[in-house]
């Protein structure tokens, strides 16, 4: 039997994968988008800080800095061809001590030579005019203009939908498990669906990046997961904290940072451990200790009790400091992306670009689709319209007016077109990332037993099928005893 | 938009609501509304299949089902209209509210007097920062209720219950019955937080181990859960190191405490006790916002709903009396504090003139408990005004003192009340 042969196969549907997936599908190119997980963005992509950085803590001359500042620009039309929530709010560095005022000089000249505009350093006396709840430590912030908060899920989703409505092939729950070579030319991979066959292969595996490389036999480049721990608070707190408050960076992270979240929440974190396992999303109680410290030392205010979540993510984190993106010199047909950790999520629109750009230089033909459509549009966010827009939807289609998370306000109509989107949520956990269901003070114990329901009838799955996130993970095991005949 | 018009819209169709409701339309009030946003009336009740419900105000023991019936039959009696599948989005200024109804649209009732019974809700896990993975499996006791009571399945087979409070208790019983294993509650206070009678009748008696002084410190695995690790606990509600035991179980649920919902007070401007989460109320179940009014557990937390349905009973009445004749035009609130071992009271605000309508019920709960005889106490300065001989008082059981019109006379200049426990 023949086998399909893709222009380009493109393995790992995180931010990255599929910016790259959709930068490629504005040409005539055969494409398939592979993940192993249930849904895109599983990985990093789901579980990080969500800051569109504007690029002063890249060491100059670095891919780090270059996309940074890159990325950075290219978020206002993305995300507006995406329909993602995207706010160029700004974020302050904060200085502390003395110490820090050097460090925030050096960070904006850092800026300046990585080009990075809109840089200032502020004042305490300003700081404190800004963000009242800052520390009365505070010596003065450097002030980046550029930087801001993203919908870091639905920017994924968005980027992996527009990918879907211009052609390119999604292949979901299937794991490459190794590459396929003739001679020094890699022609496609092996997955547990089966083997597929492309001129180009793209490795955007993030934390698994470096077990396929090496598994091709190129064992230079190492991952190390590296832990990041947050706490999720409720939107009470947003009365507290206005801005995106990092403190001066240290040798393994850009500190553990207080901001609002582009969903109105405040979000605190992350810390930074190495861990031993690249699956292992479990928070400790010394890492949220740490980072609960952490922030309380930015905004000593701030009150544990108005937390509702934690979680965490793991980055990236390469060998060599920079991410890598590369076209091997060993092996021909092959680009890989690896040690994609921060800025990686504001750098994801200019890798892109990147990758789009090394390709052609290798000799990829690349014609431009005359049918292509930037444009995507996400499911109605009821909440964010205005009460016009919100009746008007009502007399459309009744089920918005049927709320079924009251934390966040979604309802019915948007679990039911999400469950029908280009690419649909089939668990809980995608139905959330995609409307923010449960994702309020609650954490969905007034919708759970709902939305089973409706993700049952919409999914055509008995409610005993309905999984949080794939897998094993169902949240129901049977149905009560019988009543008595 | 639609636009509706009524004397009393009361949020809210659970015990609170209804009773609100029901008295609003008693006292005189034309046109009352009850908004609920679920299929069902009733609020949590007719998830409370078991009994208990009922001794005080109807003299019988009634399952939380039988209950809510009897309620929202009075109410229908009384000519209260119902607005089920209906959710409130917004409270805006002058008392209009603003809700989304899948039969009525988006619709904008503007009312002449409100009372805000919207319940309360469980703490998550997330509240609590648990560590540990992520997996399906872990639910609030009331989460767990609705599936194993309304929509007929169960969430697990092996459950370890953190939290000793009533939910809890009762669903340890309930999934015992249904032949779930329920392998351990354990509770970080050297005591159960709900009422002794449930820990008798639904873990006691089911020979359900419970830990206390003990914590989840852990959960784990990935996809369902598969274990979590408890430990033992200082005075200071830290783990101690070497006590951790792993109890596999593929559930946990939570019975951890229960959070006035007032996020639509918040949105009205009404003042809320940072102690109890609920709205800062005078004697009339008023907030201060003129005309609106709160009762229930969006108040505080109550263990009987005999007590949540007297609450709604009062607000219900003055909401009416607002709607019809506007602000009373009361003298001087008297600050009503906590004073020794006492975490908070309710009302927190006393005017003198209604304690002419009927005695006071003045409620609140300890701090520490006391397992030998005290005296509650209300007080103005050193001299005692009202007081009451308690075999014992704990933090899990509300206790409830009267002021009566008859002392009125004696704290006309006092600047506070406060109730103290004293030995």
């Amino acid at each position: 039997m023949a086998l399909i042969s893709y222009d380009c196969i493109v393995v790992g549907a995180g931010v990255v994968g599929s910016l790259i997936a959709r930068a490629l599908s504005r040409y005539r190119l055969r494409i398939l988008l592979l993940d192993k997980a249930s849904d895109v963005g599983e990985g990093t992509t789901k579980a990080n800080t969500a800051i569109v950085h504007a690029g002063y803590d890249a060491k100059p001359g670095t891919l780090k800095a270059r996309l940074n500042v890159a990325g950075n620009r290219l978020f206002d039309q993305l995300c507006a061809e995406l329909d993602v929530e995207f706010d160029r709010c700004g974020t302050y560095v904060v200085g502390l001590n003395a110490e820090d005022w050097g460090v925030l000089q050096e960070l904006y000249q850092r800026g300046l030579t990585n080009g990075v505009t809109g840089l200032s350093l502020i004042d305490a006396a300003e700081m404190r005019r800004r963000e009242p709840a800052i520390s009365d430590q505070t010596v003065g912030a450097l002030h980046a203009a550029t930087g801001g908060i993203v919908d870091p899920f639905n920017l994924c989703i968005g980027a992996a939908e527009s990918t879907v409505l211009n052609g390119v092939e999604l292949a979901l729950e299937t794991k490459v498990t190794s590459l396929v070579r003739e001679g020094k030319q890699v022609v496609g991979v092996v997955t547990n669906k089966g083997e597929f066959r492309g001129q180009w292969v793209i490795i955007a595996a993030g934390l698994w990046a470096d077990d396929l490389l090496h598994k091709a036999g190129l064992v230079g480049f190492h991952i190390t997961p590296r832990k990041g721990e947050y706490f999720v608070l409720d939107k009470v707190a947003a009365g507290l904290v206005h801005n995106v408050l990092f403190p001066c960076p240290t040798p393994t992270s850009k500190g553990i940072l207080v901001t609002r979240t582009i969903h109105g929440n405040v979000m605190l974190g992350p810390n930074a451990s190495d861990s031993p396992s690249k699956e292992d999303l479990s928070t400790t109680s010394s890492g949220l200790n740490e980072v609960m410290a952490g922030a309380l030392r930015l905004v000593p205010t701030l009150d544990p009790r108005t937390v509702i979540r934690t979680f965490a993510g793991l980055r990236a984190t390469g060998s060599t400091g920079d991410f890598l993106i590369e076209i091997p010199r060993e092996l021909s047909g092959l680009l890989v992306l690896a040690g994609i950790e921060s800025p990686g999520l504001t750098a994801a629109p200019a890798i892109a670009e990147y990758v789009v750009d090394l390709m052609r230089e290798a000799g990829l033909r690349l014609a431009e689709r005359p049918d292509y459509n930037p444009q995507r549009v996400g499911i109605p966010r009821f909440s964010r319209l205005s009460r016009e827009e919100q009746a008007a939807l009502i007399a459309k289609d009744p089920r918005y007016g049927h709320v079924v998370c009251r934390c966040e306000t979604v309802t019915e109509g948007e679990i039911v077109a999400a469950c029908h989107a280009p690419i649909p949520a089939r668990t809980y956990d995608a139905l959330k990332r995609r409307t923010r269901l449960g994702s309020g003070r609650c954490q969905g114990a007034f919708d759970t037993p709902l939305v089973i329901k409706i993700m049952a009838r919409e999914l055509g799955l008995s409610p005993l099928e309905v999984t949080k996130k794939g897998g094993h993970s169902r949240f129901l095991l049977r149905e009560t005893k019988e009543v008595g005949a | 938009m639609r636009e509706l018009r009524c004397d009393a819209l009361v949020i809210g169709s659970g015990p609170a609501g209804l009773a609100a409701a029901y008295q609003a339309r008693r006292s005189g009030a034309g046109r009352v509304l009850l908004i609920e946003r679920n299929n069902e009336l009733g609020g949590i009740l007719p998830q409370c299949i078991h009994n208990g419900f009922g001794v005080r105000v109807f003299s019988t023991d009634l399952t939380g089902p039988e209950y809510a019936g009897r309620w929202i039959r009075q109410a229908r009696e009384a000519g209260v209209e119902f607005l089920p599948k209906a959710m409130v989005l917004a409270i805006d200024k002058g008392l209009t509210v603003v809700a989304a109804s899948s039969q009525l649209g988006l619709m904008q009732v503007q009312a002449k007097a409100l009372v805000l019974a919207m319940g309360c809700r469980e703490r998550p896990r997330g509240a609590l920062a648990i560590p540990g993975s992520r997996p399906a499996g872990v639910y609030t006791a009331g989460t767990a209720q609705r599936l194993v009571n309304m929509e007929g399945y169960m969430p697990g087979s092996r459950f370890v219950i953190l939290g000793s409070g009533d939910i809890g208790m009762i669903m340890a019983r309930r999934l015992t019955l249904e032949g779930a294993e329920v392998v351990a509650m354990v509770e970080i206070l050297p005591y159960i937080s709900g009422l002794r009678r449930n820990l008798v009748q639904c873990v006691l008696d089911y020979n359900i181990p419970l830990h206390l002084c003990t914590t989840v410190t852990n959960v784990l695995g990935e996809e369902r859960v598969e274990a979590v690790i408890i430990s033992q606990v200082d005075e200071r509600w830290q783990p101690i190191p070497g006590t951790q035991q792993e109890l596999k179980c593929d559930t946990l649920l939570l019975s951890v405490g229960l959070i006035p919902e007032n996020e639509l007070s918040r949105m009205a401007g009404v003042a809320i006790d940072p102690v109890t989460g609920g709205p800062v109320l005078d004697e009339r179940y008023a907030t201060d916002v003129p005309g609106i009014y709160a009762a229930g557990n969006a108040v505080h937390v109550y263990d009987l709903v005999d007590d949540v349905t007297e609450s709604a009973l009062r607000a219900g009445r003055y909401a009416a009396e607002y709607a019809l004749r506007g602000p009373a035009g009361l003298s001087r609130a008297i600050p009503l504090l906590a004073g020794d071992n006492v975490r908070h009271v309710v009302p927190q605000r006393l005017h003198l003139e209604s304690l002419h309508d009927g005695a006071l019920p003045i409620q609140f709960r300890v701090r520490q408990p006391v397992e030998e005889a005290v005296r509650a106490q209300l007080r103005v300065g050193e001299e005692v005004l009202t007081s009451k001989r308690l075999r014992y008082v704990r933090p899990s059981e509300m206790v409830t003192l009267e002021l009566d019109a008859e002392r009125a006379g004696r704290i006309a200049q006092a600047e506070a009340l406060h109730v103290h426990i004293a030995h």
